[in-house]
Formats: structure tokens, C-alpha cells, sequence
């Protein structure tokens, strides 16, 4: 059996049980979240709808500045994310060092990704780009915004561990350089993680898909190694970028740090 | 060694001129609130000047690394940050920080134990009181070797017996190897005992210059 069984919007209906179940648990113990939790599952219904159609129509029109407003898109919507997760004001250096960190990490692993393991032509063939332009991008965004949030953080908190290291002659390296370790270990450390349990606790995404459109698991788990690695490529270089960049901005060229957050 | 001209910062100091002579000991006095902190800050570069001019060695502090002077000038703040580590870990930091080589085990125990300080290199910091960490910071910049040292209530932790062994150790250092050394203390006695000249602070401007013979 290679073909892939369609669900149909009757029996996608059916998937929605499970939202109806969460929404009476919810409003059982007076938990106030139903309208969040009602339109999320809208959003995402509406979202998906939305990709497919589009992703349907790039399939048919390929085109290399198709594939590139897709990246550019993604790259976009990625930063913002990035700027709405981190909970505390990020100054405008830092967003700069972000874009800069996002762009280069995850578009040099993306093209070489594409390019050298996967080998694929066109190389903007976007049946291939897209979704792994997605999973790099979206793991990379997870990666920023924590390392984001903590390098800030730790800034605040050990003000006076930094300044002490300054009087005694330190640069601002030496000084913030527990700080930046200890970032960067943060922001690594969930996908060091997601492969720990890979394969035993969970099959990840994109080889359940693979599996499910009757492709040999074998090759289904090529993919998900290539792909794995390649995220753990890209959220490395642009947490190292992050936090060796990042640093640097909260200080002036006195080597003084800057008092104000903006 | 430092000249000041009609330096503002913020509304906490205004200075119309003041000199701080290489080789000397200079205090500086005054109630709290007075400016004494800010200044040392001033002079290391840790903030920045307003206004008006601090000359090094006759060059702009603005124009100079300011890295390259906080390893001439040290300051020593009332509360010294100690690391997370060894008391060995403290005392080697400063000397990292300014690129010297590390020294070995006798002479750091030589140097804490000149200050009362009677602690194994191994010994964990986190426990320490208010005036063991003050004397392990005085130690550790000793070990630096500084050209300039300032020196923020240095002994404010520390009972009268350990007080003065330990100014008499830095006073010792300082002037046999004929350092620069700014000194804040509230102690108008202190000061006349350990300063060549006097500063007093008062809200910011300087109220009084005093020589001491």
C-alpha cells in the first residue's frame, strides 16, 4: 500500500473531538482559557488552509525569485517571532545582530543543505527548499530567542560581576565571558536534546510525513539524520554569532557599559 | 599623573581644577553623598565625564584605551566583586585580565598572609565576610602590580587590630615601590595618617586642598 489514504474535510471534522474534549475539560475547572485555546486551533486551521494553497500554487509555478520571496518571507516573520518571544526590551543593536545572526547561520546551512547533502536541482526547486528552509529557520528562531532572552538577562543580573572585572583592566569580553558561555550552553542545549530522544520517544516530523507518503523508513531516516544535523549546524552558528556579536553592544567604545536599554 | 578641569557629571560632581601627583598618596574625604566614589570612577574610566577635561599623563582619558588604563589604574571598590571559584582563582583573575603570567602558589600566600588574610588558595570564596573579601581584592591587586591604585574605603569591613596591618602593608608596598595611590575613606583621621595630600569633598565641589608635611 503506497498510496497515501486522504482524509477528507468529513473525517478532519472528526479530528476536531479532540478540541471540543480540551474545551469542556477547560471549562469544567474554570480555567478562563477557552477563547485563547478556541482561537489557536482557529488560527492554525485558517494558517494551514492558507500554506497549503500557496505552497500548492509555488509547486506549479517554480521560479528562483518565487523560492527566494518565500525565504526572505520566512526570514521576516522569523525575526518578528524572535522580537515578540524574547520578554524583555532587546535593544536595537541587538535586533541588528539578530537579523544578522539569523541570515547568515541559517542561509549558509540551508544552501548547504541543498546544495552538497541533499545535491538537488534546481537548487530552488521549492518542494525540497521550503519545508527544510521551515525546519532550519524555526529551529534557529528557537535557538535565538532564548539565547536573546538570557544574554540580556544575565547582562542585568551580573551588572556588578562585569563592572568589577572592568576596574581590574578586563575587556569586555574577558568580563562577559562566563555570561556568553553560559548563553550559548542555554540556547544549544534543547536541540542537543530533541536528539537524545529522537527515534525512540518520538518519530520527528518530517519522517512520519515521509513514512506516511510511502517512503522507505530507511530513507525516511537519510532525510530526518541530513536534516537533524543541519539544524544543529544552524542553530550553532547563529547562537555563536548571537552571543559573540551580542555581547559587544552593551557597551560603548570605552568599554564602559551602557546604561540605557535602547 | 591626573589633571581635572571643570569636570561635571551629572549633578553628583563638579570639579574646577584639581591635581593628582605620580608617586604620591592623595585621600579623599568627605560625608557620603559627597562625590568621593564617582571621582575614583572618573579617574579609572569606568563612567564618563560630562564635561570639562581629565588628563593622564597630560593625554585626554577620553582618547586613551581605556583597557589599556584600567590595567595602570585599578580601583578597588568598598564592596570588591570577588568570583565565582578558589581563593587562588581571585587572586590569579586580576593578572589574567591584564596579561601578565600567572604567579606561583608561595607568593600568593605570601601576599594574603601580609594582609591577615589566613586562608588556603583552595578554599571556596562564597562564605567569605565583608572583610576577608576586602583584603583578598587588596591582595589581588598587589599581585597586579598596578602604576595607579584607587582605593574605595578599603578597610571599611575590617577591625581596628587588622586595620592597621593591612594599611600598613599597602602603605608599605605603595611607597617602596612608589606608586600612585588614591585613597576614599570617611576618616578624617585615617587620612591625615596615611595621605600626602588632602581632598574634601563637599556635595560635589571641592572644599579644601591640604598638604600634609
Amino acid at each position: 500500500m503506497n498510496e497515501i489514504i486522504e482524509i477528507g474535510p468529513w473525517r478532519l471534522m472528526a479530528a476536531y473531538v479532540f478540541l471540543i474534549v480540551l474545551l469542556l475539560l477547560v471549562n469544567r475547572q474554570g480555567i478562563k482559557k477557552e477563547g485563547e485555546i478556541f482561537f489557536s486551533a482557529l488560527r492554525m486551521t485558517v494558517q494551514l488552509i492558507a500554506v497549503g494553497y500557496i505552497l500548492v500554487y509555488i509547486f506549479a509555478h517554480k521560479h528562483i525569485a518565487v523560492t527566494l520571496l518565500v525565504l526572505v518571507a520566512m526570514q521576516f516573520f522569523a525575526v518578528r517571532n524572535i522580537y515578540s518571544r524574547v520578554k524583555v526590551p532587546i535593544k536595537k543593536k541587538l535586533r541588528q545582530v539578530i537579523i544578522l545572526s539569523m541570515i547568515a547561520g541559517s542561509g549558509a546551512t540551508i544552501f548547504y543543505f541543498l546544495l552538497l547533502v541533499i545535491n538537488v536541482e534546481p537548487w530552488y526547486e521549492p518542494r525540497y527548499f521550503i519545508p527544510i528552509a521551515g525546519m532550519i529557520i524555526g529551529n534557529s528562531m528557537t535557538g535565538i530567542s532564548l539565547g536573546a532572552e538570557r544574554l540580556i538577562n544575565e547582562m542585568k543580573a551580573k551588572k556588578d560581576l562585569i563592572e568589577g572585572a572592568l576596574m581590574l583592566g578586563a575587556t569586555p569580553g574577558d568580563a562577559t565571558a562566563p555570561i556568553v558561555k553560559d548563553t550559548f550552553t542555554a540556547a544549544i542545549m534543547p536541540t542537543i536534546n530533541s536528539m537524545v530522544g529522537m527515534g525512540i520517544v518520538f518519530l520527528p516530523g518530517m519522517m512520519t510525513g515521509q513514512i506516511l507518503a510511502g517512503l522507505s523508513p530507511l530513507i525516511a531516516i537519510e532525510y530526518q539524520i541530513a536534516i537533524m544535523l543541519s539544524i544543529l549546524g544552524s542553530v550553532t552558528i547563529t547562537v555563536f554569532m548571537l552571543t559573540r556579536l551580542g555581547y559587544t553592544v552593551f557597551f560603548n567604545r570605552w568599554s564602559q557599559l551602557e546604561e540605557n536599554d535602547a | 599623573m591626573y589633571n581635572l578641569k571643570n569636570v561635571q557629571f551629572k549633578n553628583i560632581l563638579d570639579i574646577k581644577e584639581l591635581t593628582i601627583e605620580a608617586g604620591k598618596i592623595t585621600c579623599i574625604v568627605g560625608e557620603s553623598g559627597s562625590g568621593k566614589t564617582t571621582l575614583l570612577k572618573l579617574l579609572n574610566h569606568l563612567l564618563n565625564y560630562e564635561q570639562g577635561l581629565i588628563e593622564f599623563r597630560g593625554k585626554d582619558l577620553k582618547e586613551l584605551d581605556a583597557v589599556t588604563l584600567r590595567r595602570e589604574v585599578i580601583l578597588v571598590p568598598q564592596a570588591p566583586v570577588i568570583f565565582p571559584g578558589t581563593v587562588r582563582d581571585n587572586l590569579l583573575i586580576g593578572r589574567q585580565f591584564s596579561r601578565k603570567d600567572p604567579l606561583p602558589d608561595e607568593e600568593l600566600l605570601k601576599e594574603i598572609h601580609r594582609l591577615s588574610l589566613y586562608k588556603k588558595l583552595d578554599e571556596q570564596t562564597g562564605t567569605f565576610s565583608g572583610g576577608e573579601k576586602q583584603r583578598l581584592a587588596l591582595a589581588r591587586v598587589i599581585l597586579i602590580d598596578p602604576e595607579v591604585l584607587l582605593l574605595d574605603e578599603p578597610t571599611s569591613a575590617l577591625d581596628d587590630n587588622t586595620l592597621d596591618k593591612v594599611m600598613d602593608r599597602i602603605l608599605g608596598y605603595v611607597k617602596s615601590r612608589q606608586k600612585t595611590m588614591v585613597m576614599v575613606t570617611h576618616s578624617k583621621q585615617q587620612a591625615k595618617i596615611t595621605g600626602e595630600k588632602i581632598i574634601t569633598l563637599d556635595k560635589g565641589l571641592v572644599s579644601s586642598i591640604e598638604e600634609v608635611a
